[in-house]
């Protein structure tokens, strides 16, 4: 079944050489020449079930969220290995296998965007349709940004906005406008992070992420109990995606989002004044969001400038502050 | 009017409710679980309803659905 789609798709470029030997002889396994010499090696793995309705754009989507953990931590993606489950053409599945090669096709064209190499894969015959990479990426390691990094005084800048979760519901709602919504959402999961990962480097910043699963809310927390700080994050200032806020009052909020909420709530602290929808979309779990970077306040104006400088936008989402005595380590106001 | 979502996920409750609070008869809704009792509040809040929640047993939850005059 592989053989059949990968001949129908276009590998990334490998202009440096750095797959010594491929898997075009039927190889169970790959050699990918080593990083330069002082490089650390960073590795990932990340899998999705389909988001929308559009395989090509799913593929890249899946992609860019894999890649992205990578570019949480500085660094740039070296090789890739597809890993896919997808049901077997038989009686009783009607999916073509076409739709597997579009995934992989947009897969392979972010793979392309990202400047890393194909080293593999492997498909598995399932029922539900996954898609995701196994990502190894390139890191100088005393520069590498981390989950516990934050220090009081950082703001934290977004580089996408939010809401994919709830688009995402109403995309399989088919609620009215769920078109302009497919179009926005893939428009920002589609997108790499590379370019915020490069100002990672080029401030040698300590503390960022990227923000999935776990919404913002879930990763800021993680990050604050890391550092041993506490975060505010502004509310009324939460930059939605267009139509987000209408939907998540129309009820379209996934369940990973409330779930996300709950698993925070004795750690969160509401302020009165916090919209009750914002500080609950606070959790949307996102796919394939943005980084969220940790910049010394003196800094800000020159990280949303050089942001802005590399066609990224930036959104000024919360700050750190020193340490509560109570576990509430995460105020929404 | 009784609308039971028990068993079903989202979106499905809401798409279930949603036609029926552009009119104003009263509407039982039953729920198993959180996030379709809170989707369903909200989608019925933003509506004009007021929404009356009463313990089932089993984490069946009964929301009482009224349009405000």
């Amino acid at each position: 079944m592989l053989e059949q789609i990968l001949s129908d798709i276009t590998p990334p470029p490998d202009r440096e050489g750095r797959i010594l030997h491929g898997f075009s002889n039927n190889e169970d396994a790959v050699l990918v020449k080593a990083p330069p010499a002082g490089l650390a090696l960073v590795q990932t793995v990340d899998i999705l079930g389909p988001i929308g309705n559009d395989a090509r754009l799913f593929g890249q989507t899946a992609a860019a969220n894999a890649l992205s953990d990578i570019y949480a931590m500085g660094g740039w993606p070296w090789s890739v290995m597809n890993i896919a489950a997808f049901p077997s053409p038989s009686a009783s599945s009607d999916t073509p296998l076409s739709v597997l090669t579009d995934i992989l096709s947009g897969a392979m064209e972010k793979v392309a965007e990202a400047g890393a190499v194909l080293a593999g894969g492997h498909t598995l015959d399932d029922e539900w349709i996954k898609f995701g990479l196994s990502v190894t990426g390139v890191i100088d390691p005393s520069h590498a940004a981390r989950n516990n990094g934050l220090v009081p005084g950082d703001v934290l800048i977004l580089t996408k906005p939010l809401g994919t979760g709830v688009l995402a519901t109403a995309i399989k709602a088919k609620w009215h406008d769920s078109d302009r919504a497919e179009r926005d959402m893939y428009h920002w999961t589609t997108r790499l992070n590379a370019h915020a990962s490069s100002l990672i480097r080029d401030m040698n910043l300590r503390a960022a992420t990227d923000i999935t699963g776990f919404g913002l809310g879930g990763h800021v927390l993680e990050m604050a109990e890391g550092s041993g700080v506490s975060v505010e994050l502004d509310t009324s200032s939460l930059p939605l995606i267009d139509q987000v806020e209408d939907f998540a009052s129309c009820g379209l909020i996934p369940a990973g989002t409330y779930r996300n909420r709950d698993y925070c709530s004795c750690r969160t602290l509401k302020a009165d004044s916090a919209d009750e929808l914002r500080a609950t979309l606070v959790f949307d779990a996102q796919t394939s969001g943005g980084l969220l970077l940790a910049v010394p306040a003196e800094r800000r104006q020159e990280a949303c400038e050089r942001l802005e400088a590399l066609g990224e936008p930036s959104f000024c989402v919360g700050r750190v502050l020193p340490p509560r005595e109570d576990r509430e380590k995460l105020i929404l106001v | 009017m009784l609308i039971d979502t028990r068993g079903l996920s989202c979106p499905q409750p809401v798409l279930m409710v949603y036609p029926h609070l552009s009119g104003s008869d009263p509407i039982d809704v039953l729920v198993d679980n959180t996030t379709s009792q809170e989707n369903v509040s909200r989608a019925a809040r933003r509506s004009g309803w007021s929404i009356e929640a009463r313990e089932e047993g089993d984490g069946v939850v009964r929301l009482e659905l009224r349009k405000q005059c």
